[in-house]
């Protein structure tokens, strides 16, 4: 039975928001797929949005403030080298103009989520969802000041070089600051019970961590997406590797991040390649 | 714990979430100086209830105590501006296809070019009442989830959204009208 305007009309709102559920998604993109003006309605309330998020101005916090702030907490200054004293986060990229480079990812964005019948976010299995636990886990205690990055550094040039040696298996980095997704660093990570790579991404004042080593399967393959305690997860095998992507950061983005980061990697040299991966016991 | 371990816990805990909380003031009183005053109170008040504070979205349970702080500041300060204009209290979405529907009249790409103006979109949220105007912040520009919002406004989910979809029109006629 058919869904009608009447009652596919108020469901746009979480639709759009990514918000709705599997099953009135399903009946709601039927819907859409023969009906042009609920489309429309959808593209006007997309287009709104973008025109929000893209221009209203994001007001930070001036630094005279922050140390205001700092100063009313009954915190004994030693001077500024005290290692346990927070400091406010290295100059992190949040101008929304940013997304104006970006723009060209909403089509695609926009062309996934219409898509009919095609639900890109299939679930994990279970062998995979409490890896996926684990990841949000170490996601989360990345977060903490001072344990994001072993090497910070936005160039690939200088991140890929300081993991050569630490792990058993070569890392390929990419840059994807044109994209709007620039590299922060990475740092040596402990998941499954092995020593892993762990490379952090930015996306506005959104941390993606991606996680990867060697895979113990032949096959390569887009292995499902996930939301984890409200963390969104991305899982994917290439190249003899496993990889993960973890963030707060919306569904739809972070999709679009894991295919740029696949596309990179399919078309990087083939000496980027892994070399045989060795046993894992 | 000492009072100073527990100061530093509290300030890395906050220290990723104050431009959040700096924009949300901003947003709410539509003014700096308010803006800063509200976040120093609302600070000092989150330091004095860290103790509650279990774990989890940091951020979700710092923009509570300044929404609320907001709140009981302008109550103190702008009376009449916090009381809600339109009645949504059962939250249904009865009278939001009458809403909605008018949209697909309007023209998608014509707006968002008559309204790619910084100054505009800033100048027509901050016409919104102000239960519009913080879910839109919420939403557009902290990117939280229905979830998150329904914890920091205090609202049930549904009510979530049926109020961002009056906000949304509502916004839209806004724009509309400034041509
Ligand atoms: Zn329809």
């Amino acid at each position: 039975m058919m869904m009608h305007c009447k009652t596919a009309r108020p469901l746009l709102t979480a639709y759009g928001d990514s918000e709705l559920d599997l099953p009135l998604t399903v009946a709601l993109e039927a819907h859409l797929s023969e009906c042009p003006d609920c489309t429309q309605a959808l593209q006007a309330q997309r287009s709104l949005s973008r025109t929000v998020r893209g221009h209203a101005p994001y007001f930070r916090m001036q630094d005279d403030l922050r140390a205001r702030l700092q100063a009313s907490l009954p915190i004994e200054v030693r001077g500024a080298n005290n290692p346990a004293l927070p400091t406010a986060p290295a100059a992190t990229p949040r101008t929304r103009r940013n997304q104006e480079m970006t723009r060209w990812l909403m089509p695609l964005a926009a062309a996934l989520v219409l898509g009919v019948g095609v639900n890109q976010f299939t679930a994990l299995n279970g062998a995979d969802d409490s890896l996926a636990d684990e990841l949000v886990a170490s996601h989360i205690r990345s977060l903490q000041v001072g344990h994001l990055d072993d090497v910070a550094s936005t160039d690939q040039h200088t991140v890929k070089p300081w993991f050569a040696g630490k792990l058993d298996y070569t890392l390929p980095v990419h840059d994807l600051a044109t994209a709007g997704f620039p590299l922060s660093g990475g740092r040596l990570d402990y998941v499954d019970k092995r020593d892993v790579a762990a490379l952090d991404y930015r996306r506005r004042q959104h941390v993606i961590n991606v996680f990867v080593w060697p895979s113990q399967h032949e096959s390569d393959g887009k292995l499902g997406a996930q939301i984890c305690d409200t963390y969104n997860v991305e899982h994917w095998r290439m190249n003899g590797l496993e990889w993960w992507a973890v963030s707060d950061l919306n569904r739809t983005e972070l999709h679009d991040f894991a295919e740029l980061l696949q596309k990179a990697e399919y078309t990087a040299p083939v000496n980027a390649k892994p070399p045989t991966a060795p046993p894992i016991s | 714990m000492s009072d100073e371990l527990t100061a530093r816990r509290f300030s890395a805990m906050a220290e990723p979430h104050l431009d959040a909380a700096y924009n949300l003031a901003r947003w709410l009183t539509r003014n700096p100086h308010d803006a800063d005053d509200v976040v120093q109170e609302a600070y000092l008040r989150a330091f004095r209830f860290f103790d509650g504070f279990r774990g989890g979205d940091g951020r979700a349970w710092l923009l509570t105590i300044v929404r609320n702080t907001c709140y009981t500041w302008m109550k103190e300060n702008r009376r009449g501006e916090t009381q809600l204009e339109y009645d949504e209290a059962d939250g249904s979405l009865q009278g939001e296809e009458a809403a909605e529907l008018p949209l697909h009249n309007a023209d998608p790409q014509s707006l968002l070019l008559r309204a790619a103006d910084g100054e505009r979109i800033e100048a027509a949220l901050k016409r919104l009442p102000i239960e519009f105007r913080e879910i839109l912040v919420l939403r557009e520009l902290e990117e939280m989830s229905y979830k998150d919002i329904a914890v920091i406004a205090d609202l049930p989910i549904g009510t979530v959204m049926s109020r961002l979809s009056r906000a949304r029109t509502q916004l839209r006629r806004i724009l509309e009208k400034m041509e």
